[in-house]
């Protein structure tokens, strides 16, 4: 099956990648952007999703910093 | 010690490489420096170990994120929780804060860029075995070389971090925003210490400074070896 995990920063978290490409996007013309925030997207083919929540825990997303959702594809 | 040398190991993950310069500076400290490959099971019976700067596994997912799952790690884990000297510097550090053997995380420098250059810190607590002959307030200039370096703990962490005199470095001039200008850290029982500034690097005048070497010098007394 397929299983995409879904990582991004906290809110709250300071997150300058997002705040670079904020920046940078109103310099091309492109106007009304709020806010941007930049997360992984991580796809994984495997037998069975029952790991997938101790996989996002413990190596996929960083808690301290970081939450993470998971839906399986197919 | 009669003549007993302490021994001090230094990790090395595939993208380590500021393990020599560690290996140098314990040297220089009167110190037995002793490599540990990321694969080995044991520490090899050492007294103090430093987990390098660099790019473990090429900093693959977050840094430090896959060296934390090592094999040495284990054995590493089990040396922090019976009290042993750990220090981690810059991708050292960041492992340690994956390993949850320190709080909080290093995030990317807020500026976006790679920040390579000596800033002034300060030392804030000399009651951690790597910090010991340091005079408390002790202002010094130490190399930084990172990009993910921007010290994050939640408010309540922050706060006993400071109540607990266990922010250990302190920049003068903030590289990277980290909050309240941390540059290093503390473990709750003082023996694993985390900094991003390179002392090993201003370990030597030949390298331009060697007010780094008392890191390194500090962890001997803490063996019970004077120097």
């Amino acid at each position: 099956m397929k299983v995409r995990v879904l990582v991004r920063p906290k809110s709250g978290i300071l997150d300058p990648q997002g705040e670079a490409v904020r920046r940078a996007l109103p310099a091309l013309g492109f106007g009304g952007v709020d806010s941007v925030h930049i997360g992984r997207l991580i796809e994984m083919e495997l037998e069975s999703a029952d790991e997938v929540e101790g996989m996002c825990r413990r190596l996929l997303a960083n808690p301290t910093v970081e939450e993470y959702e998971w839906e399986v594809l197919s | 010690m009669g003549g007993t040398l302490v021994r001090i190991g230094v990790t090395i993950f595939p993208g380590s490489n500021c393990d020599r310069d560690a290996l140098y500076a314990i040297e220089l400290a009167g110190a037995e420096p002793v490599e540990l490959w990321h694969a080995d099971a044991s520490l090899k019976g050492v007294d103090a170990v430093v987990v390098p700067g660099g790019f473990s596994y090429g900093d693959y997912l977050r840094p430090g994120a896959i060296a934390r799952f090592s094999k040495v790690m284990g054995p590493l884990e089990e040396f922090a929780k019976s009290g042993g000297p750990i220090l981690g510097v810059c991708n050292g550090f960041q492992v340690l804060t994956e390993a949850h053997l320190l709080p909080g995380a290093l995030l990317r420098n807020r500026s976006m860029r790679f920040v390579c250059k000596r800033v002034p810190v300060r030392v804030e607590s000399t009651a951690t075995p790597w910090t010991s002959l340091y005079e408390p307030g002790y202002e010094l200039t130490l190399p930084v070389a990172h990009n993910e370096g921007n010290y994050f703990a939640d408010e309540k962490s922050v706060s006993e971090l400071e109540d607990e005199g266990r922010v250990v470095l302190r920049y003068l001039e903030n590289p990277n925003g980290s909050l309240n200008a941390i540059a290093g850290i503390c473990s709750e029982w003082r023996n694993v210490v985390g900094l991003m500034p390179h002392p090993e690097r201003f370990s030597d005048a030949v390298l331009g400074s060697d007010r780094g070497l008392k890191v390194f010098e500090s962890v001997l007394r803490s063996a019970g070896v004077g120097v």
